[in-house]
């Protein structure tokens, strides 16, 4: 999955907005973003943060900048090392696919930041902070705290590919006053564009979708 | 088996000063995802775990247990430790692992009812 082939898969699939989101690190993000604009994609910087609790949550900012400080603060409280053997090289490549080094921290690794303190950091930074997968057993808020804290603004709940809108109604009804999005969550290349959420917007830019997510003047997020 | 008892036991910290220590244990139950313990957990059980998020509170509550042991030497977070005493919810530390503590909560002959 290198940022070059991403982007031409994405491309094959039509896809114009595509949030890139590594776990707890966005070393990659910019090469993808360089790439994809030569092919008319949107790359918006994302980082998947795994909170002390275990609890997924994804930050999606505006800008390179705002995505680097939040990386920051998740390393600055993301303790270990990365062992290969057990979890794969962790490469950094440029646009012609050149290896550049190696992230030796244990991006797998759950930070020391609390659900509540990452949420806070990403609105800190103007990001949208979207809680993972909820449908998810595992690394899912639900899952893991048995519901969504009080005194949490997400600005979207994730619901993944693995299920539809129907199932997820059910389930999750009483979290229906918070927006809702699904992605593809892709861990391979195959996995891009398996679900997809339509932003219906004036422009596609990053304060476009903050409104679409809140459904804002005729805009607004189709799943 | 008294709470107050398990506590002299295996010389578990309090936490929750004012919490009532005198209740009954019906049992106990080892789990670190809320969702399950909900699903799980029976009344009047300890709960054994290293999560220290807020929401354990509510959990307790919801399913009456008599209260948590964290182990590992966790400490509980600031908010979760005034929540535990407003909801009366006993809170006891240990740096022994689940393991260990499970295992001379159950040598102390503590079964679930």
């Amino acid at each position: 999955m290198t940022p070059a082939r991403i982007v031409e898969r994405a491309a094959s699939l039509g896809i114009n907005i595509m949030a890139v989101c590594d776990h707890n690190t966005v070393e990659n993000v910019e090469v993808t973003a360089n790439i994809a604009k030569k092919k008319g994609i949107r790359v918006i910087a994302g980082i998947e943060i795994n909170s002390s609790e275990e609890v997924h949550i994804l930050g999606l900012f505006e800008n390179m900048a705002d995505a680097l400080s939040m990386q920051a603060i998740v390393y600055e409280n993301l303790p270990g090392e990365n062992d290969e053997d057990a979890f794969g090289m962790q490469v950094l490549v440029n646009e012609s696919e050149e290896v550049l080094g190696f992230n030796n921290r244990l991006l797998i690794g759950a930070t020391n930041l609390s659900v509540n303190r990452i949420v806070e950091l990403i609105h800190g930074f103007s990001g949208l902070a979207v809680a993972s997968h909820i449908d998810r057993e595992g690394f899912g808020i639900i899952g893991q705290l048995g519901f969504i804290p009080e005194g949490i603004e997400f600005d979207a709940l994730e619901i993944s590919y693995r299920t539809g809108r129907a199932k997820a109604q059910e389930m999750f009804g009483p979290y229906s006053h918070i927006p809702w999005v699904t992605s593809s969550d892709a861990h391979s290349l195959d996995d891009i564009g398996r679900s997809t959420t339509w932003f219906v917007m004036e422009h596609s830019t990053f304060e476009e979708m903050r409104l679409a997510l809140k459904g804002t003047e005729g805009r607004k997020v189709i799943f | 088996m008294k709470l107050q008892e398990i506590i002299d036991s295996l010389s578990l910290k309090v936490e929750t000063p004012s919490a009532d220590l005198n209740r009954e244990v019906n049992g106990a139950y080892v789990s670190d995802m809320m969702s399950d313990v909900m699903g799980n957990a029976k009344d009047g059980f300890l709960w054994i775990t290293i999560q220290v998020h807020l929401n354990i509170i509510a959990v307790a509550s919801l399913k009456n247990l008599s209260g948590i042991i964290l182990v590992n030497s966790r400490v509980p977070a600031e908010d979760t430790l005034k929540k535990a005493m407003e909801e009366n919810i006993p809170i006891m530390t240990t740096p022994l692992s689940a393991f260990d503590l499970v295992g001379r909560l159950y040598s102390l002959g503590l079964r679930c009812r």
